[in-house]
């Protein structure tokens, strides 16, 4: 029954490609990726896995979110292929917008879809932007919301309306327990994302995504400008070339102590 | 007023916590001599009141009860909320954890502020300006944090946790603050075995070894391994040895994975990508193994040997062994 399926929203953040040298705009405000291209980060790769996977199980429906500019939609379209059945775009100046007002802008739509009758179960996020490194946009749309939110959670089960997220604390495995509706901001590493098939990016093209505008103007992020560390010169000391170094690297550790 | 929420493990205070302690001495000297309090919540072994005395803080909050018997975040930040509100203190700092980024955030939502994560340092007082790690520390970003009060976590590494000049000798209060029931709605409500493998043994290894896609396959490791073992060190592996299932996810040093800062780090197959230095490039000392002398770990790293990391790894392992004896 698809009534019973769970509704699970994920959402996702359009970002440089971290595996290069990063550039930054000419302003100064943000990562440029126009070179290294654009991805999302790997938590969200999880999120949207845990998303797909729960949205599988119960008959349910697994959409995912981003605020950003139009070129966002590529990011929606990558997490369509993988499973997901619908997607929201809201269309807006992402560097503009900070982790406050991507909050409320987030919170806004799950309102609107919540007061259409489709609201959702489960809101997944990232546990952090592979960007700007906020930390908290998970945690303040649960608060928007007035909802319960476990961070940097690895697995999740949910049975009978309850959620069971498992989180790799500080002191070893832990487990809440928490009623839906929920948040849950994830880590990579408790799944494995799956790659898309040619038929789930086929089918990928035919939805048709949901283009909202901002609720409000954005505070913005408070920041001044970026800048990037200065470049270390190379001062590296190369011992020798293949076995033949193993000496030189035996002496290395025996002079700091290591061995 | 600086009000700090401090982490502690089995053995006393966290050193991250306790790096945390050096920033804010920085600030309150800057800011002409203003007062250190921390909170602590739940359960503070004996060692922590001699750290935090060596330390230099004013006055400690312990928060316990049955409310705070189980971590949940959004408790924690209500105990910071009421110590805040009772004390004045316009500036509320944790570590850059990531418990210290969970409450420090919970508490910028119930304040309505703004929290800048992983702080490296400040430049001004007014208006408070700080300088943090984005990008996984590939970029930084300057934030003004205008509004009181401030919240911010201090990145880990960026400080040394060096003692106070002077000792002080805290006051110390036993306090139980109230705590609404949504707020203990997402709590931890069962735990699995301590963790004696896994991110902790990786993150307090002084020895690193690490291996990255130069290993060639889940069955490349062997020599890492023994290496590791005779160094009495962890395994550390890039992200694409993961994401491929080569090694577990916990084994992961990077951005996405652990942060660590060993005396020495042994890359092995390594090329650096950013995803990676993020998560190594507190380490002392770094020898990196590559059969690429130009690949960005190579030209990083103090010390290195070009070649392949399956002939010059088994090679150190003999080395070691037979000057062992």
């Amino acid at each position: 029954m698809a009534d019973e399926g769970l509704r699970v929203l994920v959402c996702v953040k359009r970002v440089p490609d971290s595996s290069s040298q990063v550039v930054l705009t000419p302003d100064q405000q943000a990562v440029d990726g126009r070179m290294a291209g654009y991805t999302v980060s790997p938590h969200e790769e999880c999120a949207i896995e845990l998303a797909v996977r729960l949205a599988d199980a119960t008959g349910g429906v697994a959409t995912a979110l981003s605020l950003g500019p139009g070129e966002s939609a590529e990011q929606l379209r990558n997490a369509l292929a993988v499973g997901c059945t619908a997607a929201v775009h809201v269309v807006a100046d992402a560097v503009a917008f900070g982790p406050a007002d991507v909050a409320r802008e987030i919170a806004a739509v799950v309102k609107a879809h919540g007061d259409e009758d489709r609201g959702y179960d489960l809101v997944l996020l990232g546990n952090d932007a592979a960007d700007t490194g906020d930390f908290q946009v998970g945690i303040r749309l649960a608060y928007a919301l007035g909802l319960p939110v476990v961070n940097g959670v690895s697995t999740l089960e949910v049975v009978d309306g309850m959620v069971s997220a498992h989180v790799d604390g500080p002191d070893g495995a832990e487990t809440y327990s928490v009623p839906t509706p929920m948040v849950a901001t994830i880590l990579e590493g408790g799944v494995e994302p799956r790659y898309p098939s040619l038929k789930g990016r086929m089918a990928a093209k035919k939805v048709e995504i949901e283009e909202r505008s901002p609720s409000a103007d954005p505070v913005g992020s408070h920041r001044v400008q970026l800048t990037l560390p200065p470049p270390a010169p190379s001062s590296v000391e190369i011992l020798g070339e293949g076995p033949s170094a193993a000496a030189a690297v035996v002496d290395l550790f025996e002079r700091l102590g290591v061995r | 007023m600086i009000l700090l929420w401090l982490e502690c493990d089995a053995a006393g205070v966290t050193d991250i916590s306790l790096e945390t302690v050096a920033f804010a001495r920085s600030l309150a000297a800057a800011g002409g001599g203003i007062a250190i309090r921390a909170a602590l919540i739940g359960e503070v072994p004996e060692a922590a009141r001699d750290q935090l005395a060596a330390h230099g803080v004013d006055e400690v909050h312990h928060v316990s009860g049955p409310s705070y018997d189980a971590y949940a975040g959004a408790a924690w930040a209500s105990a910071l909320q009421d110590i805040r509100a009772r004390t004045g203190c316009v500036v509320v700092a944790a570590a850059g954890s990531p418990r210290g980024n969970e409450v420090l955030a919970h508490l910028a939502a119930r304040l309505d502020v703004p929290m800048a994560a992983n702080v490296l340092s400040f430049s001004g007082l007014s208006p408070f300006e700080v300088t943090r790690q984005v990008a996984g520390g590939a970029a930084l970003e300057e934030m003004r944090l205008s509004q009181r009060p401030a919240l911010f976590t201090v990145a880990g590494h960026a400080w040394v946790a060096t003692p106070a000049d002077t000792p002080t000798s805290p006051a110390w209060h036993e306090e139980s603050p109230a705590v609404a029931e949504a707020d203990l709605l997402a709590r931890v409500s069962a735990r699995g075995e301590t963790k004696e493998e896994g991110p902790g043994a990786l993150t307090t290894a002084r020895v690193v070894v690490g291996a990255g896609r130069g290993a060639g396959g889940p069955g490349g490791f062997d020599h890492v391994i023994e290496l590791a073992g005779l160094l009495d060190g962890a395994l550390g592996v890039s992200r694409v040895v993961t994401s491929l299932g080569w090694r577990p996810h916990h084994e992961q040093v990077g951005q996405t994975g652990s942060r660590i800062s060993p005396e020495l780090y042994i890359p092995c197959g390594i090329s650096g990508a950013i995803q990676h230095w993020a998560g190594c490039s507190s380490s002392k000392t770094i020898l990196a193994i590559n059969t690429d002398a130009e690949a960005p770990m190579v030209t990083k790293a103090h010390y290195a040997v070009v070649g392949d990391m399956h002939e010059v790894v088994p090679a150190v392992v003999e080395e070691l062994k037979r000057r062992r004896g």
